[in-house]
């Protein structure tokens, strides 16, 4: 003890003229700081309400909601969060882990009222003063909870690729479909968006805990194709997947694939659902195609006899004669068809209905008849000269392929249309040999067919024409006559006629090319082929679809007249079996998943019908 | 206890007085008493103005973090943590972080240790600028807390312009930290640290220097230097009884081996000691903060990727984390049995031993006047005694 200890607090004295800090500085309203996490902001707009925030939310403070104003659709759930903030503890994990980047803190901290059950809104759908705020808690610049990369599949090398059928795609090894499958937060936005309604998150999951049994077992729920699309699928479910909406998508396709390549098809029958004692019930299935067997096997399961009539010497349709083996070898398409096959389902090969066996047959011998047939008819160019020798249908050259037939496409090729089946023919083509030019009337992001489709046919040097309308086709100059041809288009702009459709081509006087070609394919759709169905059989049609019913079942046409359209399904009912029908011939998807859907739904409105006949 | 006797080593037997003698009195000081550091309370026997016998009742805090995090997933438990050391909230969250991080196998990267670093600095800052107040206080000394408070709350500005929040952070997230710091942060960080830094000056000349606080804290609360393993004291408490012991230099953690630094050492080892350490920690705290803004990386990411949190399985396995916080060693033990879920958390505070067993050794014949004094001296967060 000193005399400073005595005389040092004095020191204080110089405060005493200070003015005191709350003088200084009175109560004001004082803004949180920019990064403040105060009350919810959300872009209900950007929101998908995949509700990842109410899944890593530990206080359970978020609710998904349905909101006014926002409907359920596609890559939408139509729910919006709702924060309690009796619950909150304003951590802003919801904030870090939202995968659109909806969500956003303001930096408002006061809110006061009587009433507390105000405290409980849905933010960005009940207008608050801080909506919009700039400031406020978000995400900082690179920083995510959730990887936005998706594992890079890997590829044969392209310029090796179009040397062969080889498949391009190899296949995740199992520490990187296990990888990818930990992108997904299960929030299920996709499975609305798969036509067949597909477990999505479920079976990705089964992919992270390493569960392959499961995982298939949960495939065959909704689809007997997982080896086909887990490599050929249209995967409208990654354009809905919440996870794209701030990076790739999750690869739910190669997922599909992953787990379907991991089971061998002897163990199949150890995991998967056995079938039901025999019904006594026989059912015809006409077309052996994705849609014919998903209804075969489904069937089968529930325990009626399936027979299918199949045209071709091989099962499969479109999935073997339209699709190239490059993106679905053979062996992955028999392990599916084997499995089915498997059930106790008969294939008729090389049976096709009309000709070798007539529908009414069918009707007499079966309980039911389901059609799948699909679109096998090739639209013509409906240019002149469209029926030259060199003009090709697309359809016909890779099920020539497919055939092991020669193809004599020449060395310069011209593929006309921007659909899957035009670039497959143009992969095709490439792989032959030939130098190939794909000529499509619209812009490259107007052509129907898959992105990475286009990309990997242009990579394996493919050189796209946008914009061209085909005008003749017609014997070039100095060539022999039917073996080149002439192919005249017309270089087109793209003219907005109408608000809110999509822009038109339209051709630009004089811009007239002329190309020669050694082979033309045309590849701009298909139609149906329903000759094998008479007059006598009464069923309804209608632009050359049959109409069906919630069974999936045809309406039946009213003897020698055209039925009124919505008529009734049982305005004359006959004796012969119920006829029901799916796939491409129905739906305007016109998808292999679309076709293994419409099979699953007519193999259960078939039973429902049989069980409501009471027979 | 006459102060001319002090220091002195209190008796390791409790007394047995006999309260219906008439000659003692029963008191309880907590839960809801300015004399008491947080919501727990001791029950005093006096006799005259001074402590005979004490007991420590904790039990009133009790939230079951422990529990409650057992039931939750490893990302989910980020936001819980730092509840449970509420005026020191961030230790909590690196070692929970970095327990994750080394069962996982996560290499944070480098700006986030020096983001790591400068946070916990400026944490231990805040925390002894609250405690300083108290200190000050529970002696009646009045004026130190509306200066210590508002030096606090600059700081706390500081903590709300870097991570969205003044009490609870929530920046040090498993894998690294949640954001880079805003433009011309620093430039506030270190004209803070000169405010605070006169401030302390001022606080040194009118509390330090000070007739009464000098009476009153010499000597009080003695703690000998072969209590410290016994009772497992650490931080400032052991520092003060001459050990050298300071988890920053022995273990090394974060940045703190490229920072210049050394423990404070005291010798006297009681109450006052205590304080005047603390205070000169203060001064080193500031320190390593403007050290680290000038040694931290500029560019370079601040948090390594981590799994899936919603499906995040650490492997199996358990880890202790300890870190050098305001009070002593803080520590979480983590076991994972390699699901989505921790199996156990033990978290280990500091005042656990310093307020209930030190502590109730330390008041045995005190006076009541005092015993305020002594346990704001022993710095505890009855908070992280729970749980």
């Amino acid at each position: 003890m000193d005399i400073k200890d005595f005389i040092a607090p004095f020191a204080v004295w110089k405060r005493a003229f200070e003015k005191p800090f709350t003088v200084k500085k009175p109560i004001d309203e004082r803004p949180g700081a920019p990064r403040y996490r105060g009350f919810h902001i959300n872009d209900a707009q950007k929101c998908i309400g995949c509700g990842t925030c109410e899944a890593i939310c530990m206080n359970k403070a978020i609710d998904l909601v349905p909101a006014a104003g926002y409907a359920a659709k596609e890559g939408d759930s139509g729910l919006r969060p709702r924060v309690d903030y009796g619950r909150c503890c304003w951590c802003a994990l919801c904030v870090d882990v939202c995968p659109s980047g909806s969500l956003g803190m303001s930096n408002e901290y006061v809110w006061i009222d009587s009433d507390p059950e105000v405290f409980r809104y849905t933010p960005g759908v009940e207008a608050k003063p801080w909506d919009g705020s700039p400031l406020g808690y978000r995400r900082a610049e690179g920083y995510r909870l959730l990887e936005e990369q998706r594992v890079e599949m890997p590829e044969l090398d392209y310029k090796e690729a179009v040397q062969t059928f080889l498949e391009l795609v190899r296949g995740y090894s199992r520490q990187q479909a296990e990888k990818e499958a930990d992108r997904c937060v299960s929030c299920g936005v996709c499975i609305a968006s798969c036509p067949a309604h597909m477990d999505i998150p479920g079976y990705i999951n089964a992919v992270r805990e390493g569960d392959m049994q499961n995982g298939l077992r949960l495939l065959y729920e909704t689809n007997p194709f997982p080896e086909a699309c887990g490599r050929i699928c249209t995967h409208r479910c990654e354009e809905a997947c919440a996870i794209g909406t701030g990076g790739d998508p999750v690869a739910i396709r190669w997922l599909k694939r992953y787990i379907a390549d991991q089971v061998e098809l002897a163990d199949y029958g150890k995991v998967l659902p056995r079938a039901e004692a025999d019904s006594g019930k026989k059912i015809a299935v006409v077309g052996a195609g994705p849609g014919g067997l998903s209804a075969a096997y489904y069937l089968a399961l529930l325990g009626h006899s399936v027979t299918v009539f199949e045209k071709d010497s091989e099962a499969g349709g479109m999935l073997r004669y339209g699709i190239p083996e490059y993106r679905l070898p053979y062996p992955a398409l028999d392990k599916d068809i084997g499995y089915i096959e498997s059930l106790g389902v008969k294939i008729e090969r090389g049976t096709a209905v009309g000709s070798a066996v007539a529908l009414a047959e069918l009707r007499s011998r079966f309980d039911a008849v389901y059609l799948s047939t699909g679109l096998p008819a090739a639209y013509s160019l409906e240019v002149p000269g469209d029926k030259h020798p060199r003009v090709l249908d697309g359809v016909a050259v890779l099920a020539a392929a497919t055939r092991g037939e020669p193809l004599g496409l020449g060395k310069r090729v011209a593929v006309v249309g921007g659909g899957n089946v035009a670039m497959d023919a143009a992969r095709t083509a490439l792989r032959n040999g030939a130098a190939v030019d794909i000529l499509y009337r619209r812009r490259k992001e107007d052509m129907p067919a898959d992105p990475d489709e286009i990309r990997e046919a242009i990579a394996e040097g493919a050189s796209l024409v946008e914009k061209a309308i085909p005008l003749e086709v017609r014997d070039a100059a100095g060539a022999i006559a039917g073996k080149q041809a002439l192919f005249v288009w017309n270089e087109a702009r793209m003219v907005q006629k109408e608000d809110g459709k999509r822009p038109v081509p339209e051709a630009i006087p004089g811009a007239v090319h002329e190309d020669p070609y050694d082979s033309i394919i045309a590849a701009i759709g298909q139609g149906p082929d329903l000759s094998f169905i008479g007059e006598a059989d009464r069923l309804e049609l209608r632009r050359f679809k049959p109409v069906v019913d919630g069974f999936g079942r045809i309406a039946e046409a009213a003897a020698g007249a055209a039925a009124e359209p919505g008529a009734p399904a049982s305005a004359s009912p006959s004796k012969a079996a119920a006829v029901f029908a799916g796939g491409d011939l129905v739906n305007d998807r016109k998808d292999a998943i679309s076709a293994i859907a419409d099979g699953h739904h007519a193999a259960q409105g078939i039973d429902r019908w049989l069980d409501r006949k009471g027979s | 206890m006459k102060r001319d006797r002090m220091p002195y080593i209190p008796p390791a037997e409790r007394a047995t007085p006999d309260l219906d003698s008439g000659k003692y009195l029963l008191m309880w000081q907590g839960p809801q008493h300015p004399g008491i550091t947080g919501n727990m309370s001791l029950r005093l026997v006096i006799e005259g103005d001074t402590v005979v016998d004490c007991e420590t009742h904790v039990g009133y805090l009790h939230r079951g973090f422990e529990k409650l995090m057992e039931r939750r997933s490893w990302m989910q438990n980020f936001p819980l943590v730092c509840r449970i050391a509420v005026p020191e909230p961030d230790f909590n969250e690196y070692c929970y972080a970095a327990a994750l991080e080394e069962l996982s196998g996560i290499q944070i990267p480098e700006k986030a240790v020096w983001l790591r670093t400068f946070s916990l600095e400026l944490m231990r800052l805040a925390s002894y600028l609250m405690w300083i107040g108290g200190q000050a206080g529970s002696f009646g000394h009045g004026t130190i807390i509306q200066w210590s408070a508002t030096m606090r709350d600059y700081v706390l500005d500081l903590f709300e312009e870097l991570t969205g929040g003044r009490i609870y952070h929530m920046y040090i997230i498993p894998g690294g930290v949640r954001g880079d710091v805003p433009a011309g942060y620093f430039k506030h960080v270190l004209e803070v640290m000169d405010t605070v830094q006169k401030n302390l000056d001022d606080i040194e000349l009118v509390m330090y220097h000070n007739a009464v606080f000098k009476l009153r804290a010499e000597g009080l609360g003695y703690i000998p230097p072969d209590w410290i393993d016994r009772y497992g004291i650490t931080g400032p408490n052991a520092r003060a009884a001459g050990i050298k012991r300071d988890l920053r230099k022995d273990l090394g953690y974060l940045a703190y081996p490229q920072l210049e630094f050394q423990p404070v050492v005291g010798s006297k080892s009681d109450a006052f000691e205590r304080a005047r350490l603390r205070l000169q920690e203060m001064y080193q705290c500031i320190d390593l903060i403007r050290q680290c803004i000038d040694l931290m990386p500029k560019e370079g990411p601040f948090r390594a990727k981590t799994p899936n949190p919603l499906y995040w399985k650490v492997p199996a396995g358990e880890t202790y984390v300890a870190a050098e916080c305001t009070r002593g060693e803080y520590g979480f033990y983590v076991v994972s049995d390699g699901s989505e879920k921790p199996r156990r958390v033990a978290v280990r505070g500091p005042s656990y031993t310093h307020a209930v067993s030190v502590m109730e050794r330390l008041v045995r014949g005190v006076n009541i006047a005092d015993v305020a004094g002594l346990m704001v001296s022993l710095h505890t967060y009855p908070p992280e005694i729970e749980r």
